[in-house]
């Protein structure tokens, strides 16, 4: 267990050097969230009635799904754990005496966290404080607000532990490219990082809710702002560790099956 | 031109040793634009109208803007790479070529598998152009063409500034990721729906606006000013503060030294 907290440090010190492009990634993403949040008041202006969560709710979504984008959006991925498998320098990887399932996992949560820890405290104090409605608000109590930061670490595992499945396919597929964009639009559209799951048409809503994906951001980032909350919250959060559980369990055994015969490539 | 096909030639043959890998790049685009665009019908079929635009006229201006992307991206995919090529002191080498450096950087890197946002873009026209409930006169058939045009050619200026402002500093430019990229995700609505400052910015300052949302007004028949036909090519001067902002880099350029 150790080491796997050293990776992590490693890692997350490791990323905390890049201090002028996580300014300019701030900067984006502020823009970014901006210009959604003006298309939601849009959509609000027409029919206000049609809103299936509160608009402050909506306002509160976006701001946080900026500031943690680096943590919960699939389509970060840690590219050189790609490079381990297309590259060869798997073969180190192996020698060592640690689980390469849970160094990679530990890798790459550190990386995520390190990255959103350089940006989220400035998105989210700009937001904080913007004058109008298009202002954050805190959550509604600290309980909530407790079931916020829970819900948000196992939504980082789940983020996580799928991710690692995909980088397990790169042993197959070796140019993982193709795959790697097609998986990623379409989990972060059901993860709701298109559009929020409450906006989705019902029927497909009611399934979308289920599946993995809805334990990713839609679960931390509906909670904090009370959208979900009481049982429901908790019900989630259980889904949560539910498929965080069946994650890992399945990538494990992939990475044991892929180990067994893996090709080391280049010289 | 000549030597423009030759390296395009070139680039196609390159990039079709690995077709699956090829394809699946493209698909790959083909489903990252179509999920943005399932955001966009979720949206539309739930309020119906946005800013007094249906569903299908918000379609055609996502479209213009994806094609106008594709294309510019297609082209100048090199600029997006250019800190690497002066890091590496490829640069160096373009300067001592007999050839134009922007043909040169351009020529570079082709990015063929951004046809996928084309498909996308075709797909979308082919469906919405139908059904947008539009009389289709010659007119109007120019304007979407000029449209898609200016739209590629304003978007290749901005990997142009995006290379240029690389001769000054190669941090922190993922700033203009909210051009480029957001361009393309914040275009899939016409962008008078972010409200009036936006629509000045996207018109006076990064004309987007002019080759997607003040002709497509012209298009419904909500402006009937032919002026509204030709904006589109007004969106053209972009490309003056884009290449002096290069030529001014250039002058500026001090090699890295390897």
């Amino acid at each position: 267990m150790k080491a796997y907290v050293s990776v992590f440090r490693l890692r997350f010190i490791n990323s905390l050097q890049y201090r002028a492009a996580a300014l300019a990634g701030i900067v984006t993403q502020f823009a970014w969230g901006f210009m959604e949040l003006l298309a939601f008041s849009a959509f609000y202006r027409v029919n206000p009635a049609a809103f299936p969560m509160t608009f402050q709710q909506t306002v509160n979504y976006i701001w946080l799904q900026q500031a943690f984008l680096a943590m919960f959006m699939m389509w970060y991925f840690d590219f050189e754990i790609f490079g381990a498998i297309t590259s060869g320098s798997i073969a180190y990887e192996m020698v060592r005496p640690l689980n390469l399932y849970g160094r990679w996992f530990s890798q790459s949560a550190g990386t995520r966290m390190a990255k959103c820890l350089l940006r989220c405290p400035l998105v989210l104090a700009v937001a904080l404080v913007i004058p109008g409605p298009l202002r954050m608000s805190l959550p509604p109590s600290a309980g909530q607000f407790a079931l916020f930061v829970l819900s948000a670490a196992l939504a980082l595992g789940v983020v996580v532990s799928f991710s690692m499945l995909i980088y397990i396919s790169a042993f197959f597929t070796l140019s993982p490219a193709g795959v790697r964009v097609i998986t990623a639009a379409a989990v972060d559209f059901l993860a709701g990082g298109v559009v929020p799951l409450p906006f989705f048409p019902d029927k497909l809503r009611a399934v979308a809710e289920l599946l993995p994906f809805a334990s990713m951001q839609n679960m931390p980032l509906r909670i904090y702002s009370g959208n979900i909350a009481g049982t429901a919250a908790l019900e989630g959060i259980a889904l949560q560790a539910f498929w965080l559980a069946v994650l890992m369990v399945l990538g494990r055994l992939w990475m044991r099956r892929a180990l067994k015969k893996v090709v080391v490539q280049g010289g | 031109m000549k030597l423009y096909i030759k390296y395009l030639a070139i680039h196609i043959k390159s990039q079709m040793q690995y077709k699956v890998s090829f394809y699946l790049m493209m698909a790959g685009y083909f489903v990252v634009s179509f999920s943005m665009l399932l955001g966009v019908y979720f949206m539309m079929s739930r309020f119906n109208t946005v800013d007094g635009f249906t569903f299908e006229e918000v379609l055609i201006g996502a479209a213009v803007t994806m094609a106008g992307f594709a294309i510019g991206e297609g082209v100048a995919r090199a600029f997006d790479m250019f800190p690497v090529v002066i890091s590496n002191g490829e640069f160096d080498r373009m300067l001592v070529r007999p050839r134009g450096l922007i043909f040169q950087v351009m020529a570079a890197k082709l990015e063929l598998s951004r046809l996928g946002y084309i498909a996308q873009a075709a797909v979308v026209l082919c469906y919405a152009v139908p059904a947008s409930g539009i009389v289709w006169t010659a007119d109007k058939i120019i304007t979407l063409i000029l449209m898609i045009v200016c739209g590629g050619t304003v978007f290749c200026c901005l990997f142009l500034i995006y290379a240029a402002l690389s001769f000054f500093t190669i941090e922190g430019l993922e700033f203009m990721n909210v051009f480029t990229d957001g361009g393309r995700e914040f275009g899939r609505y016409p962008f008078s729906i972010y409200g009036k400052e936006v629509l000045k910015i996207l018109t006076y300052v990064v004309p987007m606006a002019l080759f997607q949302y003040y002709p497509l007004l012209y298009l419904i028949g909500r402006e009937t000013g032919r002026f509204y036909m030709f904006l589109p090519l007004l969106s053209l001067l972009f490309v003056f503060p884009a290449y002096g902002l290069w030529r001014l880099g250039l002058r500026n350029y001090k090699s890295t030294g390897s």
